[in-house]
């Protein structure tokens, strides 16, 4: 295998012109298949979300395509052409490739204003960082996601003192900032009133207007909500894929959710 | 002749000797035979040290049931002779004088002034000879071990002397260990001399000896096959040089396996030192930086046990045992219940407090103790060693240690696996939650399980009190390493422990040979470094998304 | 317009800190005020005697070594316990410098080697004692060898991702395997002995009271820059970036941050920082052993910046030159009590007072660590996180 060829050409023509390319993933630990044998293609601004009971194999797939996981098997390209599985975090994230947790990290000892400016696109290298000034484009950059996110009034709280909502709304935020081609939000409604469910579905659909989208969620409401294609996961494997109602028609679907 | 009370040890060699002669007699020795004996025996007389010499070759050789006690006699200087008519006796030392026997019929003469009777005197060259002649007939006796061993000793100075008394005793002989060690002190003779093709063959079977005694006699050999040599003795060295290094290679064996016996034995000491952090660092993650001082209170457990019963060292080790699990253990709960237990979820200042403990445990020994190193006693059964051959013999405080410690690794195995403490451990480390809601009380759990790793810990001193000095730094020897190795081998899996101590060892010992034993120990702290850094999960990681969150 | 926090100028950045202005004024006041005091007869009140001078001078040094260990572990999270080992290394990059200006008034007077080396049979100078002559060659290794060390040990360890408590132990390792090495003649560095019976610093004698005051007001401004040079660093961005990797390292790698340059980075540049303070302290004790590489050392120094209050810079000095006279008294007045002394600091501090003295008086760092409270709120032994989760 050479570096960014993936590893058939028939993977490199089928994945022409996609964003995100997974096919015959499979991760196992300890023989357990976390995931087994996936495929899952996303074109370029598509708003997808994955729906799965608890060990789907959902967090997986996010931790095998942001290069936290390495697959046994399998191809993960991004963009039709760059081989995922060959490179590591940082590498895939400057790619344009961001991910929100599904518990929310955000960098508590430091300002919402800080959080934002680490998160900004910008050279990370460590020299330049060390020298780097901020400057008025990154400033008002940072000043819009505030407005973005509500989090105008707590540009100087600092992330650790901030409420459960607000710091998922931080961590979009974050995501925002890096301006990354692909957004990986990993539950993002988790523990949410309804209020805010409906409010951050309304941000997502604002951020899926100009960027690539994939949200992982069990809040079946939310995901009609959204009202995207939906991907239904389940043993690590692709179980259904269409429309909120045409998924929640399928046979199968409704046996793994309601069967156990 | 008055009739006196004899003292029972000289009637005993009466009887014996009025056996031993009508033995002789039974056995139809031959007056001719009985004749030159008795003719050898009055060489004894003679005051010319060579004479005595053939003479002692000669009983030696007569194979007369008498020779055996009359030249013990003779190396113990209890044989003397009659002045007037030069009789060959037994003495034995009375008061004022001797009661003596005679040596050839066995009667008893009775008590005699002291000036009457003069010793058979000796030199160190007949001194030397007598042993070799003894050693000869006690190829007789009846003691299977002393006839064993006087063939070994026949190996010594192979004399062709011993040619024919080594072919009687092989023909009397059915004990096959006894057999093989006369054959082989038989090849060591007749190798010396006699026609071409038994010599050689003599060469042959000595080849595949792990005796250092034949190594010499080939060496010999060889050396007596020079350039001015008979082309007998040429073709014999070639032989015995060939002997000597299928010998040699077999010897690199053997040495090989003592390389892996001394690193199994220092993996042993590592896997004592480290078990019981196998526990409290490996399965509750507690870094205890007092861990060594657990080891220390240990030994010096032993140390006061060996105090308090000066008498009964031989069992002290095996009260200072639990002794030493209870005190440190103890030690242990009480470390966990006021510090350790404020400070889970926060390695590093678990780190930092159990340091703190440590210096304060070490400073305490010095205290009560003294700054000085404790004398701990070995046992006696604790030393010699077990002889394989000639080329490998293993000590038996070692083979005591890598026994002692497999016995402690699957004891605690055992207590992991098989009681409800391990069973509760093993809850709580898995999801202390779900344990605590299903009534496990987890404060309970994690004070015993502390308290029985440490309590392991001050087992393992036990042991390391037979092996180094017991002071108090003890324990700073075996911290890095007890760390390192529970580490190497993949933080949470005991097995793992087992084979990173025993890898650890083996690779330190085999290492020692070309670099030194400081540079070898660097070389492994090295290796252990740039491993950590390949896997930073050890040998044996545990794998999945629960792992890293 | 929400308003967003204004940028600070250099200067601010450097000495906005009342607390650090106030430490930095009296670390340069003393580097005036003490050379003066002992110039003063011996008869004055005030005078300050020179064994005085050096001890206060290796205090700066240890304080400059605490400074260095408390820019990895308090603005990074990376718990070394291997410092000591840059320290020593600078310690002996120094010595053999002072080692050379002996020339042939050894003992053995040989023109070429130094006593030890005579002792030893030696026929020529080892390799890399070559260009220590030169002093400016001796004080770029000071900084070049333990900064090599670090710069190689800390890539592949944090590119391999090994972080809390096994780094601990492996720098811990490290110095210990150098401690074992050092200790060997054949290494070339004095063996049991180290290097000792110094004489002369750039041609001065070491002995006299100028050159003493020369090395305190060293010290003294080695300390001031180095707290400048960690102020420039963890004011930066990058000092954000640090407080990122520190509190969530996995997040900040997933926003693009190569975390394994930036510990490296920080690791070297405090390995630097540790070796200066090294090759300060060695002229002034006059000797330099291969007992500085043992590993207890290292955990002292730690312990020196949890008492003191790390993440705060000037709370590393407070705590290294607090347990150092501390130490100076009680070894001389209770040697008994110290090692129980010192464990006891190692138990309280980790347990009262996770922020350290400072941390007590200072309400608000810019950059705090989770609170004590929060810490205490936490039921003890009844919490779902486990040793070994928040490494």
């Amino acid at each position: 295998m050479t570096e960014g060829v993936p590893q058939s050409s028939e993977a490199a023509k089928l994945a022409k012109g996609s964003l995100l390319y997974l096919d015959g993933v499979t991760v196992s630990f300890d023989g357990f298949n976390a995931l087994n044998n996936l495929s899952l293609v996303i074109e370029p601004g598509e708003m997808r979300a994955i729906i799965g009971p608890n060990g789907a194999g959902k967090t997986t797939m996010m931790d095998v395509v942001t290069g936290k996981t390495r697959p046994d098997a399998g191809d993960v390209l991004f963009d039709g052409s760059i081989d995922l599985t060959k490179h590591d975090e940082a590498a895939i994230a400057s790619l344009g490739i961001g991910r929100k947790f599904q518990k929310p990290t955000v960098f508590e000892t430091q300002s919402v204003y800080d959080n934002l400016l680490l998160a900004l696109q910008q050279d990370r290298r460590v020299h330049t960082t060390l020298f780097a000034r901020t400057s008025r484009e990154e400033d008002s950059r940072i000043e819009e996601i505030l407005e973005t996110t509500r989090l105008t009034a707590q540009v100087q709280t600092l992330g650790g003192s901030l409420s459960h909502g607000q710091r998922q709304w931080l961590e979009i935020g974050m995501l925002l900032a890096q301006d990354p081609r692909l957004l990986l939000v990993d539950e993002p409604v988790a523990g949410m009133t309804d209020a805010e469910t409906e409010e951050t579905a309304r941000l997502l659909r604002d951020i899926a207007q100009s960027h690539s989208v994939v949200v992982v969620e069990h809040d079946m409401d939310f995901v009609r909500e959204l009202g995207v294609k939906v991907t239904v996961l389940h043993e690590g494997s692709v179980l259904a894929e269409g429309s909120i109602d045409h998924v929640s028609q399928d046979e199968r679907v409704v046996e793994v959710y309601l069967g156990r | 002749m008055p009739h006196k009370l004899v003292p029972l040890g000289a009637a005993m060699r009466r009887v014996a000797c009025l056996i031993a002669v009508l033995a002789a007699f039974i056995a139809a020795t031959g007056l001719a035979a009985a004749s030159d004996f008795e003719a050898a025996l009055g060489k004894l007389t003679d005051k010319s040290f060579q004479v005595k010499e053939q003479a002692i070759a000669e009983i030696a050789t007569s194979g007369d049931e008498r020779a055996l006690p009359i030249l013990s006699a003779l190396q113990a200087g209890d044989l003397y002779f009659v002045r007037k008519d030069k009789r060959i006796v037994f003495a034995e030392k009375l008061d004022k004088g001797f009661s003596i026997t005679d040596a050839l019929t066995g009667e008893a003469l009775g008590e005699v002034k002291r000036r009457a009777v003069r010793k058979v005197s000796i030199n160190n060259r007949l001194r030397t000879a007598l042993k070799s002649a003894i050693g000869s007939l006690e190829l007789f006796s009846p003691d299977a071990e002393a006839r064993l061993a006087a063939a070994r000793s026949m190996l010594v100075a192979p004399t062709a002397d011993a040619l024919a008394m080594l072919d009687r005793a092989l023909t009397a002989e059915s004990e096959p260990s006894v057999r093989e060690a006369l054959e082989t002190a038989r090849a060591a003779v007749q190798a010396q001399t006699g026609p071409l093709d038994a010599r050689l063959a003599a060469v042959g079977v000595m080849s595949g000896s792990m005796n250092q005694d034949v190594w010499r006699v080939l060496g010999k050999l060889v050396e007596e096959g020079g350039e001015t040599a008979s082309e007998d003795a040429k073709q014999v060295a070639l032989a015995a040089s060939a002997a000597l290094e299928s010998i040699e290679s077999q010897k690199r064996f053997y040495s090989l396996l003592e390389t892996l016996f001394f690193g199994i034995s220092l993996g042993a000491v590592l896997l004592l030192a480290a078990v019981g952090l196998a526990i409290t660092f490996g399965v509750m993650g507690v870094i205890n930086m007092a861990h060594g001082e657990m080891l220390m209170l240990g030994a010096y457990t032993t140390f006061v046990v060996q105090q308090l019963m000066p008498n009964a060292i031989e069992y002290s080790l095996f009260v200072a045992i639990p002794a030493a699990f209870i005190v440190t253990g103890a030690v242990g709960i009480l470390l966990e219940r006021s510090v350790i237990r404020v400070l889970y979820g926060r390695p590093l200042e678990t780190l930092l407090a159990t340091f703190g403990v440590s210096l304060i445990l070490q400073q305490a020994v010095r205290t009560i103790f003294s700054p000085l190193n404790q004398p701990v006693i070995t046992p006696d059964w604790m030393s010699g060693f077990y002889e394989v051959n000639g080329a490998l013999s293993l000590t038996y405080n070692r083979l005591y240690i890598i026994a002692f410690s497999l016995i402690v690794f699957l004891a605690l195995l055992a207590v992991l696996r098989k009681t409800s403490l391990g069973l509760q451990m093993r809850a709580v480390t898995q999801n202390r939650k779900m344990a605590a809601s299903m009534g496990i009380r987890t404060g309970w759990v994690d004070a015993m399980t502390f308290g029985l790793g440490s309590g392991i810990a001050g087992i393992g001193g036990v042991a390391l009190s037979q092996l180094t000095n017991v002071g108090p730094n003890l324990g700073q020897a075996y911290i890095i390493d007890s760390f390192l190795v529970v580490v190497f081998g993949g933080v949470g899996n005991l097995w793992g422990t087992l084979v990173g101590a025993m890898t650890l060892g083996v690779v330190n010992k085999f290492i020692e040979p070309f670099t030194g034993a400081v540079i070898a120990k660097i070389l492994v702290l090295v290796f252990i470094i740039l491993f950590i850094q390949r896997r930073p999960r050890g040998l044996f990681a545990l794998k999945g998304r629960a792992v890293d969150n | 317009m929400a308003p967003l926090p204004q940028h600070a100028t250099l200067f601010q950045r450097l000495f906005g800190n009342t607390s650090g202005k106030l430490v930095l004024g009296v670390i340069l006041g003393a580097a005036i005020v003490v050379p003066l005091l002992n110039q003063l007869p011996e008869s004055s009140p005030f005078h300050v005697p020179t064994f005085v001078v050096s001890l206060l001078g290796k205090y700066l040094c240890y304080a400059l070594l605490a400074m260095a260990v408390d820019l990895v572990w308090g603005y990074c999270g990376i718990l070394s316990l291997g410092h000591g080992a840059f320290f020593a290394l600078g310690g002996y990059a120094m010595g053999i410098y002072l080692m050379r200006q002996i020339g042939d008034r050894g003992v053995y007077g040989h023109p070429m080697l130094p006593d030890f080396m005579v002792f030893l049979n030696w026929q020529e100078l080892p390799w890399f004692w070559y260009g220590f002559d030169s002093f400016a060659f001796a004080m770029l290794m000071v900084v070049l060898v333990p900064g090599l060390l670090a710069f190689v040990f800390g890539w592949f360890a944090f590119r391999s991702r090994v972080t809390g408590v096994y780094l601990s132990i492996i720098t811990q390792a490290m110095t210990y395997a150098l401690m074992l090495a050092f200790f060997r003649n054949d290494m070339g560095f004095g063996g049991n002995n180290g290097l000792t019976d110094f004489r002369d610093i750039l041609g001065f004698s070491l002995r006299t009271d100028g050159v003493r005051n020369g090395l305190f007001v060293a010290s003294a401004l080695a300390l001031a820059g180095g707290f400048l040079i960690c102020r420039f660093i963890t004011t930066s961005r990058l000092g954000k970036v640090l407080y990122a990797i520190r509190d969530a390292e996995s997040r900040a790698r997933f926003l693009g941050y190569r975390v394994e340059y930036y510990k490296t980075f920080v690791f070297t540049v405090s390995a630097m920082l540790a070796g200066v303070a090294g090759a300060l302290y060695v002229p002034q004790v006059g000797i330099i052993n291969p007992g500085e590489f043992s590993p207890i050392n290292s955990i002292e120094i730690v312990i020196w910046v949890a008492l003191g209050g790390r993440g705060y810079l000037y709370g590393a000095i407070v705590g290294a030159v607090g347990v150092n006279m501390a130490k100076s008294y009680f070894t001389v007045a209770f040697p008994e009590i110290w090692l129980f002394f010192l464990g006891g600091l190692f138990v309280i501090t980790t347990l009262f007072l996770p922020k350290g003295v400072v941390g007590i008086f200072s309400k608000a760092p810019s950059h705090p660590l989770p609170s004590l409270r929060a810490l205490l709120a936490r039921p003890a032994a009844n919490q779902g996180t486990r040793p070994g989760d928040a490494l």
